[in-house]
Order: structure tokens, then C-alpha cells, then sequence
């Protein structure tokens, strides 16, 4: 079916190719704004719009147009409101520089806001102080390629995000790069979508915002420095693959949240430095191999209701806590990881340690049950019965362990 | 008062002991700094030997110097000299060789590894201040005990203790009591329980500096907000003077009153 749609796109866009027209707009040409421009042309035609800043807001896009900026083709909505307003299939935007989408508190206005349609196109424009960069909304099949958005977000209440999907699928996010918005890249009721490639730092919130969206995969992204991390709540079948999450670093911060989580699969990702490198919270079936947990506060937090879930094959190192964990084991299996505290000795050198390691340190089950205990952090104390517990454990959980811990580090 | 002061001072710092103290940080120092170049790490590490360390050899070697002085000590009674002047001379010449030993042991590896170049800086230096504060407390509080103890292993007895209280017994109790009472609001107690500890009070303060502080979440927050301000700072301050200066009002008084 969706092949079927591709191969429609393209001969609809070879026919549209021969029969277009291309319209010029310039500061002193025929059109001196791409309003009139529109206006005047036909479904297919293509906008090449000339270097200069044209001071335009609220620009319908009602016919299946290109529009292609020339280098310096700045549109300017002085902060009125909407700058594109796509409703009908097949409008490509592409190399415009996009500024100063006004800001409201009842609507939220974009740089590009696309209601009801499919087979979109936008590439290589830059935002500059967007309220919201894109907005999609209800939209299916388009592609946001090689965007940059610069926001100065400062105070979430008053700030947009820079890529805002909503209730849309098939949906390709690629190679963008988002800096200082409120959400870097925002999901909720997605689908079947990619978020691949994507540069997502200095969010006043989150990097990625992934709400109510199932069967989407993201890949390759590069999440630092944003106020809380990445979230992904209520959401099935996701694919996190090959990402960086770094410097999450705050008292409230992780580097990625799950809630309410099933059956994900989160393999050969980076998580750096964060206050807490993995926040799982009501996850199933959750599979985490091969990722890479280096100095962060906690590597990885098990809250509650988690479920059957699998960690094998990483590398925990240096992190402050390795994990931190409530309740029953509840099928859960730390097995074939590496510990960079495991002290175990492998006497048949098969890499593979002959103690079990437990990652769960006495201090660290205490401070799950009483948060305040943290001020005692790398007192004595706390070293002394995290040794006598690590020899006989008494409070954390019996078995939760690795069984067969890695020697060597997993490459 | 100053001749007594110059008198330890040079003394202990001609003695065997000083050079082991600060050969071992200097070794402890390089060691670190060698398997670990990060030097906001090494800071974190060191923390962790400083505030337990530091009290310890404070106080023994405190304890130990008045009990080796004592016939000097006694010499010196006959002299017209005002007790005060020896006591505290004695008292300020053995804090200031240690912490001389800390402040070189230390210093010297992580200025060669590139310290002033560093934004650690002034962590650093908050690290070195704390380590002489403590040294400073608990020299105080070995010549106290030194002071009421004639027997000599009575007094070896109870200055471990009294280290013993502070690095461990009292966290043991702190975490006990909070765990405890776990479901009362616990951060002004945790605030104030750790400000009657000066191990503790040292290790929170240099904590809240450092990048791990993130840890702390919400009770570090509360701390942030308190040590965080020029009156919290101030006020940091101001216990850990009072930590000095009691104990050595108390020798003062004591060194007036005792009966040699």
C-alpha cells in the first residue's frame, strides 16, 4: 500500500514536473510577495523566491506548489502569527529562512503549520526565534529534512517546540537540528514514523517528546544538555537505536524516561553523563543491549511495575549508582553486562566473571526508600554497610543479580 | 606565645612524622592524578580520603603530641610564662604543621597537573580549606581530651572514639533516624543534623560545589538554597569557626584551671 503510494507521488510529481510553470517572486519583480505569487499560480507550479527579506505573515498554501528559497530569502512575520499555513497534499518548502513566528498564549502559531494533509516536503530552511517552528497536525507521508531551528526559549509557559507532531503518521524527521526550544522535537498520537539523525540541544524541556505513539523508531539522534532529557510515555513497539544522551545534568534530569513502556527495544545507544541515564518507570518487555552507561549519577532506575525486561551486553562505568531498584525481581534479568566495580575474579578465562555481581548498593536501596538519606552520599558510613551488604546481602533483593558478569568492557 | 608556636611548629616539622604525612598525600596525590586525569574526579576521591582521614590524623597526632611534650610541657609550667600562651602555642603549632603537610602533600601533584589552568580551582582550594578547618576542629578536641585524661591510653582510647563518633556513629545514627521516620518531612532535620557534624558539614559543603550535587535532587536543592547564599555560606562558616574556637576556649579554660 504505502509503496503503491510512493510510486503515485512520483508519477503525480513527473506530471506535475512537465507541466510546471515556474513563478519568480523578488522584491521588485512582477511578484513582490509570495502571496501573490500563490495567488497566481496553478496546482504544481513552483515559487523560486529571490534573495530578501519579504514581511509576510499568514501565507495559505492552497494548491500543491514548491516553494524554493534562493540563498538570503528570509521571511519576516514580525511576530503576527502563522508564516506557512499548509492545507492541501504535496507542497514542498525548501531553503527559506523562516523568522519571528509571533507569540500566542491561545494559538499555537508555527513556522510551518500543515492541517489534514500527506506528501509534504520540507528541507534545509532555518528558524530563527520560531514560536513554533512545525506544526503537524493530522498529516501523513511528509518528510522535515536538514531543518535548523535556533529558538531563545527562556520560561516553558511562553515557549513553542521545534518540531510539533501531532495525531500524524508516516512521518520522516531527519537530520535536523534544534537548539533552545521548549520540546526539541515533540510526538504525541504518532505513528509508523522515523526520527533519525537529528542534533537536539540546550531544550529548555525535553530533547524528544514522545507521548501515545506506537511503532516508531528513532535513531542515530544526539540529545544533550536539555533541561529534563527525553521522554517516551505511553507508548508501544519503539525502536531506540544508536543514540547519544548526554549531559542531562540537573536535580530533576535524566537522560531518557520511560513510562508506561512496552515491548521497546533500546540497543547501542550512548547515555553520558546524566543525573540518571534511564528512568523506567511501569516498562514490559523493554530490551536494553549493548548501550553504554558511563558516568552518571544513576545508570539506570527502576521506579515501579516493571516487567520482564532484559539488560545484557552493556557496559556499566563509573556511574555513582549502577542501578536502583524497588520491589520484586518480577522477571527482570541483569544477566551478561559489564560492571566496571565488579571485583570477581574469571579463574577459566572465559570473560565471563565466576561470582555473580549485584548491582544494587545497600545506600542506594535506602535512598529509594527515603530520598532525604542522599545528603549522607560518600560519607564513611555509607561506604562501610555497602560493604558488608555487597558480602551478605540482607536488604536488596536476593536475586537481583548478574550471573554471569562480563570481565572485559563490550566493544 | 609566638616562640612556643615557632618552637612545635619546627619541631614537628623536622620530626619523621611530618614527612610521612606529607609524602603519603603526595604519593595518595600523584597516584590518583596519574590513573585518573580528570581533575574534578581526583577532587571527588580525594574528598572522600580528606574528610575521613584528616580528623583521624588530627587527633592522634594531637593526642600524641601533648602526651610526648608533657615533660617539656612541665619544664615550661615553671617558666614565667602564662599557660595560655603555651597551650595554645602548642596547639597552633602542631594544626598549622599538619595542615601545611596537607595543603603541600596535595597541592604540589595537582599544581603540577595542570591546576591553574583548570576551572577546579576553586573547588580545589574549598577542598584544602575544608581539610585545614578539620584539622584545625579535631586538634582542638585531642587537646581537650589530652587535657582531661592524665592516663595516656584512656586518652588514645577516647580520641578515637571521638573520631569514631564523628566519621561513622554519627551517620550510622542520622541514616537510622531518617529511615525511621521516613514519612515525616525530613529536609530541615537532615539540614540541622548535619550541621552539628563538622565531617559532615565539611563533606556536604564541598559536595554542593562539585557537579555531583545534581545527586542530591531535592534535598540537595534544599541545601543549595541554603549553603548556596552568601548567608548560608556565612553561616557554614561561622559553625565551623565555632568548632574551633569552643574547643579551644575549653583548653584555655582548662589549661588555667588544671592542676599539673
Amino acid at each position: 500500500m504505502r509503496m503503491y503510494r510512493i510510486l503515485l507521488l512520483l508519477i503525480l510529481a513527473n506530471t506535475a514536473l512537465l507541466a510546471s510553470d515556474k513563478i519568480v517572486v523578488s522584491l521588485s519583480g512582477k511578484y513582490p510577495s509570495i502571496k501573490q505569487a500563490i495567488a497566481s499560480a496553478q496546482s504544481g507550479d513552483t515559487i523560486l523566491v529571490k534573495g530578501g527579506t519579504y514581511y509576510e505573515h499568514n501565507i495559505v498554501v492552497d494548491k500543491s506548489l514548491t516553494i524554493i528559497g534562493e540563498p538570503k530569502a528570509i521571511i519576516d512575520a514580525q511576530e503576527k502569527g502563522f508564516i506557512f499555513e499548509v492545507i492541501v497534499d504535496s507542497v514542498s518548502i525548501i531553503g527559506l529562512t523562516l523568522n519571528n513566528v509571533g507569540l500566542s498564549y491561545t494559538k499555537d502559531f508555527a513556522a510551518i503549520h500543515t492541517r489534514r494533509v500527506s506528501g509534504f516536503l520540507f528541507e534545509k530552511n532555518t528558524f530563527n526565534n520560531p514560536f513554533f517552528a512545525f506544526h503537524i497536525e493530522r498529516s501523513k507521508y511528509g518528510t522535515i529534512r536538514q531543518n535548523t531551528i535556533n529558538g531563545n526559549a527562556v520560561l516553558e509557559h511562553n515557549s513553542g517546540n521545534g518540531i510539533h507532531l501531532w495525531h500524524s503518521s508516516n512521518i520522516e524527521v531527519v537530520q535536523n537540528q534544534v537548539y533552545q526550544m521548549r520540546d526539541g522535537i515533540y510526538f504525541e498520537f504518532v505513528n509508523n514514523s522515523k526520527v533519525i539523525g537529528n542534533d537536539s540541544r540546550r531544550n529548555l524541556r525535553y530533547g524528544l517528546h514522545f507521548m501515545f505513539s506506537n511503532d516508531d523508531e528513532y535513531r542515530e539522534n544526539h540529545f544533550e544538555d536539555n533541561g529534563a532529557g527525553v521522554a517516551v510515555m505511553f507508548s508501544k513497539k519503539i525502536l531506540m537505536e544508536k543514540n547519544v544522551f548526554k549531559l542531562n545534568w540537573g536535580t530533576a534530569s535524566y537522560g531518557l524516561l520511560l513510562k508506561e513502556i512496552y515491548d521497546a527495544d533500546i540497543f547501542g545507544n550512548e547515555f553520558v553523563q546524566n543525573t540518571i541515564g534511564v528512568n523506567a518507570d511501569g516498562c514490559t518487555r523493554v530490551v536494553l543491549e549493548n548501550n553504554n552507561f558511563i558516568n552518571n549519577g544513576w545508570a539506570i532506575k527502576f521506579l515501579g511495575a516493571c516487567y520482564d525486561n532484559r539488560l545484557a551486553q552493556n557496559n556499566f562505568m563509573h556511574n555513582a549508582f549502577d542501578v536502583a531498584y524497588y520491589g520484586n525481581i518480577n522477571g527482570n534479568s541483569f544477566d551478561n553486562n559489564y560492571w566496571s566495580e565488579y571485583t570477581g575474579y574469571d579463574l577459566d578465562k572465559d570473560n565471563i566473571g565466576d561470582v555473580p555481581f549485584r548491582p544494587v548498593k545497600l545506600f542506594s536501596y535506602v535512598v529509594n526508600q527515603t530520598p532525604e538519606t542522599i545528603v549522607l552520599l560518600r560519607s564513611l558510613f555509607v561506604d562501610l554497610i555497602n560493604f558488608s551488604e555487597k558480602i551478605t546481602p540482607v536488604f536488596t533483593p536476593d536475586n537481583l543479580k548478574d550471573n554471569r558478569p562480563l570481565m572485559h568492557p563490550v566493544k | 606565645m609566638l616562640k612556643i608556636l615557632r618552637y612545635s611548629f619546627y619541631d614537628l616539622m623536622r620530626g619523621k612524622w611530618s614527612y610521612v604525612y606529607s609524602l603519603f598525600y603526595l604519593l595518595l596525590g600523584y597516584t590518583f592524578l596519574f590513573l585518573n586525569n580528570d581533575l574534578s574526579k581526583a577532587i571527588i576521591t580525594f574528598l572522600n580520603i580528606i574528610i575521613v582521614l584528616t580528623p583521624l590524623i588530627g587527633t592522634i597526632f594531637g593526642v600524641m603530641y601533648y602526651y610526648n611534650a608533657r615533660d617539656f610541657t612541665e619544664l615550661l609550667l615553671a617558666q614565667p610564662i602564662r599557660r595560655t600562651s603555651i597551650f595554645l602555642g602548642q596547639y597552633l603549632g602542631v594544626s598549622l604543621s599538619l595542615s601545611l603537610c596537607l595543603v603541600l602533600g596535595l597541592g604540589i601533584p595537582f599544581v603540577i597537573y595542570g591546576l591553574f589552568q583548570s576551572a577546579e580551582i576553586f573547588n580545589f582550594v574549598s577542598l584544602l580549606l575544608t581539610g585545614t578547618m578539620l584539622t584545625f576542629i579535631f586538634v582542638a578536641l585531642a587537646y581537650n581530651i589530652a587535657l582531661s585524661f592524665e592516663d595516656k591510653i584512656k586518652g588514645f582510647g577516647f580520641a578515637i572514639l571521638v573520631w569514631l563518633f564523628f566519621a561513622i556513629i554519627y551517620d550510622g545514627l542520622f541514616l537510622l533516624s531518617m529511615v525511621v521516620f521516613g514519612d515525616y518531612p525530613l529536609d530541615k532535620f537532615a539540614l540541622g543534623a548535619s550541621i552539628f557534624n563538622p565531617i559532615d558539614l565539611a563533606r556536604i559543603l564541598i559536595l554542593l560545589k562539585l557537579d555531583i550535587s545534581a545527586l542530591l535532587g531535592y534535598t540537595g536543592a534544599i541545601f543549595q538554597k541554603f549553603f548556596g547564599t552568601n548567608l548560608g555560606m556565612l553561616a557554614a562558616i561561622t559553625i565551623l569557626s565555632a568548632w574551633v574556637v569552643l574547643p579551644v576556649m575549653r583548653i584555655i579554660y582548662k589549661s588555667n584551671k588544671q592542676d599539673f
